[in-house]
């Protein structure tokens, strides 16, 4: 079974990569960040393979962190380039 | 570990890493903004939502099956609200969607 996992895990590395090439590619900023958050969601897929097959809970922790870093990030990027600031008051 | 949880584990794996390669073909191909975000939210929702239960089917160390399944949870809310709001902020900064060209429509 942890030769199977391996094989899951390199998989959807290779597919990160793929979208990696998006994030290069463009050609807008929001697809720039799509990628990037795609990218995320597959490091965090990743991450959770590996704890299931060393056995380190802690990289489960990791995982958590990584995804919630990851939608703020994306969340805060995407408002930004919406109406062109983070608070949510009016500019004087 | 029995043969049906094992059929289980090898059917959300197979399943997950097709849809994962769909929305990344997708995001890789599609045309516009609002095309690749419709592959990758959904597909990769679903792809690696798949692959969390599979491995919590697995087992492994403490509690790591409540965090396996948090994590999909995470992932179904996360993933298409962020497609959401990028696919909104192109709307409203005025951006057209993609169309078919006159010389290539059937």
């Amino acid at each position: 079974m942890s030769s199977l996992l391996w094989a899951v895990a390199t998989a959807v590395l290779l597919l990160a990569f793929g979208c990696l090439w998006r994030a290069n590619a463009g050609p807008t900023l929001q697809d720039r960040i799509l990628a990037v958050n795609v990218v995320g969601t597959k490091t965090l897929v990743v991450l959770a393979v590996l704890a299931t097959i060393a056995g380190h809970g802690f990289l489960l922790d990791v995982a958590i962190a990584y995804g919630l870093l990851n939608f703020v990030i994306s969340l805060a990027a995407g408002r930004f380039v919406e109406t062109g600031r983070l608070s949510s008051e009016a500019p004087p | 570990m029995n043969a049906a949880t094992a059929a289980a584990v090898g059917l959300l794996l197979a399943t997950g890493l097709l849809f994962l390669v769909g929305g990344t073909l997708g995001l890789i191909r599609l045309p516009d903004l609002f095309s690749r975000a419709h592959a990758s939210s959904k597909c990769d929702t679903v792809g690696a939502g798949s692959v969390l239960i599979a491995l919590a089917l697995l087992g492994g160390p403490a509690a790591s099956d409540l965090k396996l399944l948090l994590l999909a949870a995470l992932i179904t809310v996360t993933g298409p609200t962020t497609a959401h709001v990028l696919v909104r902020s192109a709307h409203r900064r005025g951006r057209a969607a993609w169309r078919r060209p006159p010389e290539s429509r059937p």
